[in-house]
């Protein structure tokens, strides 16, 4: 049965442009924000209120399932599960936030010595993107942590190492557009040098492109910290490290204790989810056209 | 031996773009010292590459550019430094002449800073801005806040800060009005008065060269342009 109310055509008036998808866009920055809030000021202050203290190791507690006690219960040696994710999540944010600095600081530097000097170093620079990119990084990130005594600097540095590829690539690839604006030919008409003309015009020009692949990139470094450690070739045992706990509860899984994976698991998620989530509303604003998706 | 060397002398200058036919096929030209020297030519039939290569910031395929006699290309990599300084350019579109995060004063100021020589920095900037007209409220604003004609009043002062001996104008005033255009051609003429530099204007507006320039060339056509669709 057909209506037989005027279909609205295509000229006819429009409803006022959907405003439901921005409504949930400002709820996700907001969430996002409280959270990677929430995040942050617990592994800034709980572990200078709550001490870890390593020796607490109580067998006759092992295992607990959540309680008020130990909301997330305790692990196969007896220890806190929440207290131990918090210690785990400080180590995870200093990794992932100090890897991905290394990362983008190395990406700018060598994206823009090859946008800028071009020729020989850009073609000897591309190859080396191409080599990194062949090879997968958690693999490379394996063999760099493998030369080295496990710690915290070791993993920085595999994973700065390794990621550096994706921020040079768009960096190069920003420097080539700006490189031929009249305005570097106006300065190197007035004498700047090559160094000169890419400190001062080029530098400047990428930092926030720069600066939000910097944002995205703590989430996957926080990731590829704990896959190592998960591994066993991170962050030593003894330190509480998200990727480390699970992998201790790899054997209670099996057993049908779930909580010794699921909280630190979630302490892995939530944050770097909550840090990815205002990364993306970033993007929106330096670039409204791109749809957002969460990037990893 | 006593007529001094031509400021500009061009000689079989074929340039182009990276692997596309030449935008500019041997062309010569002779600027004397002192003389402006008008070219004039349709819009896309290469002026602008050539007033890149007299500037020495477009390396020819072909040719060879003197700037006072002494040879200014040929070199492995750009012109060195003090070769580039002996020109100044103005391009014809101050927004994309301006890098867009710094003051006008900056701006203007780049070139002594460039060159190191920063000694005289202040005098030297206020004295332009006072020449071109710009008011010292106006220095402190980035190009987003202000009109094209003071940007380009502005790009005007810095082409002129490192006192060139020969200053190269790519359809200078092409975006500005009649008032501003006369106050800029008013400002390169006193400057030539001052010190005696030689002027290349480029552009399509046969009646401002008339006036402003010694002597007009034709930009020589061999190619069709391409049609209007």
């Amino acid at each position: 049965m057909t209506s037989t109310r005027p279909r609205p055509t295509d000229n006819g008036p429009r409803r006022p442009r959907d405003t439901t998808r921005r409504g949930t866009r400002t709820v996700r920055v907001w969430t996002s924000a409280a959270l990677a809030a929430a995040a942050a000021l617990a592994a800034l202050l709980v572990p200078l209120l709550a001490p870890l203290d390593q020796q607490a190791v109580d067998l006759t507690a092992k295992l607990l399932a959540p309680s008020a006690d130990h909301p997330f219960g305790t692990d196969e040696l007896g220890r806190d599960i929440l207290l131990r994710s918090v210690h785990g999540l400080r180590v995870s944010l200093l990794v992932g936030i100090t890897a991905a600095l290394v990362a983008s600081v190395l990406g700018l530097l060598i994206g823009a010595a090859a946008g800028a000097l071009g020729g020989r170093t850009d073609r000897l620079v591309m190859r080396a993107v191409d080599t990194f990119t062949a090879v997968p990084h958690l693999l490379m990130g394996i063999f760099i942590v493998a030369m080295f005594r496990p710690g915290i600097w070791p993993v920085i540095a595999s994973v700065g190492l390794t990621h550096w590829v994706s921020t040079a690539r768009i960096v190069r690839a920003e420097v080539l557009s700006l490189r031929s604006r009249p305005y570097i030919d106006a300065a190197v008409s007035g004498g700047a040098s090559r160094l000169r003309v890419a400190r001062r015009h080029l530098v400047p020009a990428v930092l926030p492109q720069a600066g939000l692949a910097a944002v995205l990139m703590v989430p996957h470094a926080i990731w590829h910290e704990s896959a190592l450690s998960f591994l066993g070739l991170g962050i030593p045992a003894h330190q509480a490290s998200l990727g480390t706990m699970i992998n201790g509860a790899r054997g209670s899984l099996l057993t049908g204790e779930w909580w010794p994976t699921l909280f630190p698991g979630l302490f892995i998620v939530v944050p770097t989810l909550a840090i990815a989530g205002l990364a993306g509303a970033w993007r929106e604003r330096i670039n409204p056209r791109r749809r957002s998706e969460l990037v990893l | 031996m006593s007529e001094p060397a031509p400021a500009l002398e061009l000689t079989g200058i074929t340039a182009g773009y990276e692997r596309r036919p030449p935008v500019v096929r041997d062309i010569s030209l002779r600027v004397a010292a002192g003389e402006a020297l008008g070219l004039l030519g349709p819009s896309g039939c290469g002026k602008s590459t050539l007033a890149r290569v007299a500037a020495l910031l477009h390396r020819p395929r072909a040719g060879t550019v003197h700037l006072a006699g002494r040879r200014a290309t040929g070199f492995r990599h750009r012109a060195p430094r003090a070769q580039r300084t002996r020109v100044g350019v103005v391009f014809q579109q101050p927004r994309q002449a301006a890098d867009p995060r710094l003051t006008l004063h900056d701006l203007i100021a780049e070139p002594l800073r460039a060159t190191g020589d920063t000694t005289a920095l202040p005098a030297r900037v206020a004295a332009l801005a006072d020449a071109t007209g710009l008011g010292t409220e106006l220095l402190y604003r980035r190009p987003h806040q202000v009109s094209d004609g003071q940007l380009q009043r502005a790009c005007l002062a810095r082409a002129l800060v490192l006192r060139p001996a020969l200053l190269i104008c790519d359809e200078m005033t092409a975006m500005l009005d009649a008032s501003t255009t006369a106050a800029l051609v008013a400002v390169v003429e006193d400057y030539r008065r001052d010190t005696g530099a030689a002027l290349l204007t480029v552009g399509h507006d046969r009646a401002l060269l008339h006036r402003w320039c010694d002597r007009l060339q034709e930009f020589p056509r061999e190619r069709p342009l391409t049609p209007a669709p």
